[in-house]
């Protein structure tokens, strides 16, 4: 194979922009859940057990971690595309971090939903 | 006034190495520029690149106390002594303070640096309106001295792939004049994880040009435009 500079692979657009949507979703979770907390009288087990026991929370919850596995694979992969310059090492690394995300996906349903 | 420069002769050096040099000079109005030309006359091997001496050609980017700009227009006043003056980094060092900008030129001329209109040419020049003429204001004074790139790690580390800001203000330039009839390749030919993504938004691009001028800005509007286009 002749040994050029390869680009044009004309995708970057849709992960760029999904990066910046899953950011605001977390965001919002995150405000939340974080002025829900601090409404509590007092902050326990018990609440943290009653806030995500309602399918509604668990779906966004779900919905938050969703967003940052989603978040985390474009930002890994940019780190990679930045310092790891051999092609095989770089696909060796996205495969890896692409069935880590799936593995915490599947946990955290497991979590969420208590299964 | 104190100086250490970056030396680096590939004929006779096998390592390059910082050289301390001394000025009797008042700092007065004098730029880096005046200072590097005394120098030269006390060490005439001393090599830099330099020619309109006031910030108009680009001809003389370094690195100056860490952070890059023009001898030329780098009032000696402003730094603090020693002054350290190194190569642009990021780019192959030729001789001294004179760096190889192939590969920035080839980023450069990648994104098709002119107007690209297959109407045939009128009479007189093709008339943009004083509004139409206004989007090019902060687009059409880059210079191309290197300062942006030069000092942008996502231009360190793939600038064989990434444009570099540089770049990237020139193909805003070109996607912002309303002369130019090729706005879709263009986006087409930055729509690239590497070309136009690499861009990370650290912004030493704004914070060393030497004009003011803003890439970062243009590298958003790009990223803009891509958006209105595909939603």
């Amino acid at each position: 194979m002749v040994n050029r500079i390869l680009t044009g692979a004309h995708y970057g657009l849709r992960d760029w922009l999904v990066q910046r949507i899953t950011a605001v979703v977390m965001a919002i979770y995150a405000v939340i859940v974080v002025v829900y907390l601090l409404m509590q009288p007092s902050f326990g087990y018990d609440t943290w057990a009653e806030l995500f026991s309602g399918n509604v929370m668990r779906t966004f919850s779900m919905l938050f971690l969703l967003s940052l596995f989603y978040h985390a694979w474009i930002g890994v992969r940019d780190i990679v595309m930045d310092y790891v310059k051999p092609a095989s090492i770089r696909l060796l690394i996205h495969v890896l971090v692409i069935l880590a995300l799936v593995v915490y996906t599947i946990w955290s349903v497991q979590i969420l939903w208590g299964l | 006034m104190k100086f250490r420069i970056y030396r680096y002769n590939p004929d006779t050096d096998t390592a390059p190495y910082m050289q301390d040099f001394e000025l009797s000079l008042e700092a007065g109005d004098a730029m880096l520029l005046d200072a590097l030309m005394l120098l030269r006359q006390q060490d005439d091997s001393i090599g830099f690149r330099k020619s309109c001496r006031e910030g108009v050609c680009g001809s003389d980017a370094m690195n100056i106390n860490g952070r890059n700009g023009l001898a030329c227009i780098t009032a000696l006043s402003s730094l603090k002594q020693p002054i350290e003056i190194r190569p642009l980094p990021g780019l192959p060092v030729i001789r001294d303070l004179i760096v190889d900008m192939t590969q920035f030129f080839k980023q450069y001329h990648s994104i098709k640096p002119y107007l690209v209109n297959n109407d045939p040419p009128p009479e007189t020049e093709r008339l943009q309106s004083p509004k139409d003429r206004l989007e090019l204001d902060g687009l059409y004074e880059c210079i191309l001295c290197g300062c942006c790139s030069t000092s942008c790690p996502s231009f360190w580390w793939n600038p064989d792939k990434f444009v570099g800001p540089a770049g990237l203000l020139q193909a805003y330039r070109f996607i912002a004049d309303t002369r130019d009839q090729d706005t879709a390749a263009r986006l087409d030919n930055l729509e690239d994880p590497y070309r136009l993504f690499r861009c990370h938004t650290i912004m030493n691009c704004v914070d060393v040009c030497p004009k003011e001028l803003n890439p970062t800005e243009a590298i958003g509007k790009i990223k803009d435009m891509m958006v209105k286009r595909a939603v």
